[in-house]
C-alpha cells in the first residue's frame, strides 16, 4: 500500500542517519592532520632548473600572457651567450586561481605547479614571490628535460652548432 | 505578609532558575544540534573553541553581539525592533506551567516544581504558541522585504494550520487526565504514560510540533535555498541572535510538553524525578535534531495537504475514537 | 477595592486600545492594537475568575482569527508606509504606555490571584437563563451591539464596492 511504502521509506531513512552518527568521520583535522596532495597537485608554483643547474626560463612570457588573471611579471635579459633569461620574475600568489595555464604554456617546463597548498599568509603583500623564492634546485617533474639540447642557442652560435646539443629532431622518426 | 513574601520569594528564585537553565540549555542545543548533525554527516561539527568545541556557544554570543545591528531603511522600526524578543519571550513564557518533578519538601514547606501550576495549563501553552506567530509575521512585515514577507506569509499559515491538529491531538489527553492542569496530566500517567495509551495522539502531536517549531521538514518558513532566509532575511546581530535562541528555546519547550503530555513526566523507575524529567526533554530535543539530519523540507503544497487533508481528519478521527471507546470502558 | 481599581485600568485600557485599533492608518497597526485590547480583554475575564474564557479569549481571538486578518493584510502587500524614515519616538508612548498598564495589572493579578482566592463557587447557568439575561437584561447592550454590526457590515460592503460608477459609464 502506497501509505505503508511512505512510512516504511520515512523510517528507513532515520535509521540511516542514526547509523551515520556511529562511523568514524571522514574530516581530515587539517592543522594537526594533514593530507599528502598527489604529486600532480595544482599548488603554488616553482622554478626549476635543467640538468646543469642554470635556470630554465628563457623569460618568453607565455606564461605571463597565458594567465587569466595576470599574476605573473618578469624582466627579460641576455646572458652574453645569447641565452635568454629573466632578470627578475614575480608571481603575485595573492591574485593567482591556480589553473595551471601558465605551466602547460610554458614550452621549457620551467614553471611548473608544486603540490605545496599551505601558503596562507595575513599580509597579502607577502604573497608576492620574488623570483629568489620561486626558484629550486631540482627539474622538477621531468627533472632530464632541457629545452636547449634541442632548440640551441641560435644567437652566439648557429643552431645546432653548440657542444652540448643534441641535433635537431627529425620529424621523420616520429612516422610510424 | 510574610507568607505572601516567601510565596514571591520562591517563584523568584524558580524563575531565575528556569531561565538560567532554559537559556544556557538553549545554547548548548545548538553546540548539540550542530555536533550531531556533522556526525550524521560524517563530519565532526564544530570542536575547535575549547575542548570538543564546548565553548562554541559563547564565541557565537560574542560575535552576535559585536556584530552591527542593522535596521533597514524603509522598515517598520518599532516593530522590527520588537519582534525578535517577542520570539524568545514567548518560549519563555511557556516554562511557567511546565511540572518539573512532584513538589519537594524544603525546610518543612512543600515547594511545587512549577512556577505556576495554572489549572488551564496547557491552554496557556497553547494559547502562547498561537502568540508565536506574531513574533514572525510582524518580524517579517516590519522589515519590508519581498523575502522577509514571503517567509511571514508561510509561517503564518503553516502556524495556524498546524496549531488545529496540535490542539486536536491533546483532546485525548485532557480526555483520559479530566483536566487542564499539567500537574494533574503528569499524575494521571503514573503507570502508563499517554504515549502507550494514545499512540496515535502522540503521532500527530510530534509532527504538529516539528511544524510548530519552524524546523526541518516544516522550515518553509525561512527556506534557505528558496527565501534566503525568510522572516529573519533582514535582521543581524543580536537580534537575529534572539530569534535563533528562540527556535531552540522553542525546541525546548516542546521537548517539555511533549514529556509532559505524552511521555509520563516525570514519571519513570529508578532515577530521580527530575533527572528523568530531563532525560525525556533532551530525547525529544534529539528527536527533532535527528528529524533535521533525516528529512528534506517538504513542498508549500505538501505541507498544507498533509496538514489539512491527513493530520486533521486523523486528529479528528482519533478524538472520536478515543472518546467513544473511553466512554465504552467507562473510564 | 484593588480588583475594581484593576478593573477599571483594564477596561479603560481596552477602550483606548481599541480607540486606537479604529484611529490607525497602517492595517498592522491597528491589528496590533486590536490583540492588545484582546489580552486586556482576557485579564479582565481572568480578574473575573473565568480563566478558561480568558484563554479561549487569547487562542481564538488573539491566536487564530487576527492571525487570519494579518494574513490577508499581508496577502494584499501592504508594505509598512507612511514616514518611515523618520524615527518618530512619539509613536512609542501609547504602546508603552498600554503596555505598562497591561503588565503592571497582569503582575497584580498574580498577586491577588483571583481565581485561587475564589470570587465565589463557580458559576453555572443553563443556555436557558442564559438566554434570558441576555435578551431580557442586557437587551439594550444586545441591541446596540448588533446594531453596530449591522453598521460595519453595511460599511464594509459600501466600502468594499468601490467607487460608484458615472452614469452612461456601464459598458
Ligand atoms: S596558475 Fe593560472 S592564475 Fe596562477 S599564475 Fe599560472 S596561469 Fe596565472
Ligand atoms: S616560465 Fe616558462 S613560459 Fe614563463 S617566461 Fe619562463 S620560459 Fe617562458
Amino acid at each position: 500500500m502506497n501509505l505503508w511504502r511512505d512510512i516504511k521509506g520515512t523510517l528507513q531513512a532515520y535509521a540511516v542517519t542514526f547509523g551515520y552518527l556511529f562511523r568514524k568521520p571522514t574530516t581530515i583535522q587539517y592543522p594537526e592532520e594533514k593530507r599528502t596532495p598527489a604529486p600532480r597537485y595544482r599548488a603554488r608554483m616553482v622554478l626549476t632548473r635543467d640538468p646543469d643547474g642554470r635556470e630554465r626560463c628563457v623569460a618568453c612570457h607565455l606564461c605571463s600572457a597565458a594567465c587569466p588573471v595576470d599574476c605573473i611579471s618578469m624582466q627579460a635579459a641576455e646572458a652574453p651567450d645569447g641565452r635568454r633569461y629573466a632578470a627578475w620574475f614575480r608571481i603575485n600568489f595573492a591574485r593567482c586561481i591556480f589553473c595551471g595555464l601558465c605551466a602547460e604554456a610554458c614550452p621549457t617546463l620551467a614553471i611548473q605547479m608544486s603540490p605545496e597548498y599551505e601558503i596562507c599568509k595575513r599580509d597579502p603583500l607577502s604573497l608576492v614571490y620574488e623570483k629568489e623564492d620561486l626558484l629550486i634546485d631540482g627539474g622538477g617533474k621531468d627533472s632530464d628535460y632541457d629545452f636547449y639540447r634541442h632548440a640551441g642557442i641560435g644567437v652566439a652560435n648557429r643552431r645546432g652548432g653548440n657542444a652540448d646539443e643534441y641535433g635537431p629532431v627529425d620529424p621523420g622518426a616520429l612516422v610510424p | 505578609m510574610t507568607e505572601l513574601l516567601i510565596t514571591a520569594t520562591l517563584i523568584l528564585v524558580k524563575l531565575i532558575l528556569i531561565f538560567a537553565v532554559v537559556l544556557s540549555l538553549a545554547a548548548y542545543m545548538v553546540l548539540a544540534e550542530r555536533k550531531i548533525l556533522g556526525r550524521m554527516q560524517l563530519r565532526y561539527g564544530p570542536n575547535r573553541v575549547g575542548p570538543f568545541g564546548l565553548c562554541q556557544p559563547l564565541a557565537d554570543v560574542i560575535k552576535l553581539l559585536t556584530k552591527e545591528d542593522l535596521v533597514p531603511a524603509r522598515a517598520d522600526r518599532v516593530m522590527f525592533l520588537i519582534a525578535p524578543g517577542m520570539a524568545s519571550l514567548i518560549a519563555l513564557l511557556s516554562f511557567a506551567v511546565v511540572p518539573f518533578s512532584p513538589p519537594v519538601t524544603l525546610f518543612g514547606r512543600e515547594i511545587p516544581m512549577v512556577v505556576c501550576d495554572l489549572n488551564i495549563g496547557l491552554l496557556y501553552f497553547l494559547g502562547l504558541s498561537s502568540l508565536a506567530v506574531y513574533s514572525i509575521a510582524l518580524g517579517g512585515w516590519a522589515s519590508n522585504s519581498k523575502y522577509a514577507l514571503l517567509g511571514a506569509i508561510r509561517g503564518l499559515a503553516q502556524l495556524i494550520s498546524y496549531e488545529l491538529s496540535m490542539g486536536l491531538a491533546v483532546v485525548p489527553v485532557v480526555l483520559s487526565a479530566k483536566s487542564f492542569s499539567l500537574t494533574d496530566i503528569v499524575l494521571s500517567q503514573a503507570d502508563w504514560p499517554n504515549m502507550v495509551r494514545h499512540p496515535v495522539a502522540f503521532v500527530i502531536f510530534m509532527i504538529s510540533v516539528m511544524a510548530e517549531s519552524k524546523r526541518t521538514p516544516f522550515d518553509l518558513p525561512e527556506g534557505e535555498n528558496e527565501i534566503v532566509a525568510g522572516y529573519h532575511t533582514e535582521y543581524s546581530g543580536m537580534r537575529f541572535g534572539l530569534f535563533f535562541v528562540g527556535e531552540y528555546i522553542n525546541v525546548i519547550i516542546l521537548g517539555a510538553m511533549v514529556t509532559v503530555l505524552f511521555l509520563g513526566g516525570w514519571h519513570g523507575p529508578l532515577l530521580p524525578p527530575i533527572v528523568w524529567f530531563a532525560l525525556k526533554v533532551l530525547a525529544v530535543a534529539f528527536c527533532f535534531i535527528w528529524t533535521r539530519g533525516t528529512l528534506p523540507r517538504l513542498r508549500y503544497d505538501q505541507l498544507m495537504h498533509f496538514g489539512w487533508k491527513f493530520l486533521i481528519p486523523v486528529a479528528l478521527a482519533n478524538v472520536l475514537v478515543t472518546g467513544a471507546v473511553m466512554l465504552a470502558i467507562g473510564s | 477595592m484593588i480588583a475594581s481599581v484593576v478593573f477599571y485600568l483594564l477596561a479603560a485600557a481596552t477602550l483606548a486600545a481599541t480607540l486606537l485599533c479604529i484611529t490607525r492608518t497602517s492595517p498592522v497597526h491597528a491589528v496590533i492594537y486590536l490583540v492588545h485590547a484582546f489580552f486586556d480583554l482576557a485579564l479582565i475575564f481572568y480578574l473575573f475568575g473565568a480563566p478558561l474564557v480568558a484563554a479561549w479569549e487569547m487562542i481564538i481571538y488573539a491566536g487564530a482569527i487576527m492571525v487570519l486578518f494579518l494574513f490577508i493584510i499581508m496577502m494584499l502587500e501592504l508594505a509598512p508606509g507612511g514616514k518611515p524614515l523618520t524615527v518618530d519616538r512619539r509613536r512609542w508612548i501609547p504602546v508603552l504606555l498600554l503596555s505598562l498598564v497591561t503588565l503592571g495589572c497582569t503582575v497584580l493579578l498574580i498577586v491577588l490571584d483571583p481565581a485561587a482566592a475564589g470570587s465565589g463557587a463557580a458559576f453555572h447557568a443553563s443556555p436557558r437563563e442564559f438566554g434570558t439575561a441576555l435578551f431580557d437584561r442586557y437587551a439594550l447592550a444586545v441591541q446596540v451591539v448588533s446594531f453596530q454590526l449591522l453598521f460595519a457590515a453595511v460599511g464594509a460592503y459600501y466600502v468594499g464596492k468601490g467607487e460608484p460608477r458615472a452614469r452612461g459609464d456601464n459598458p
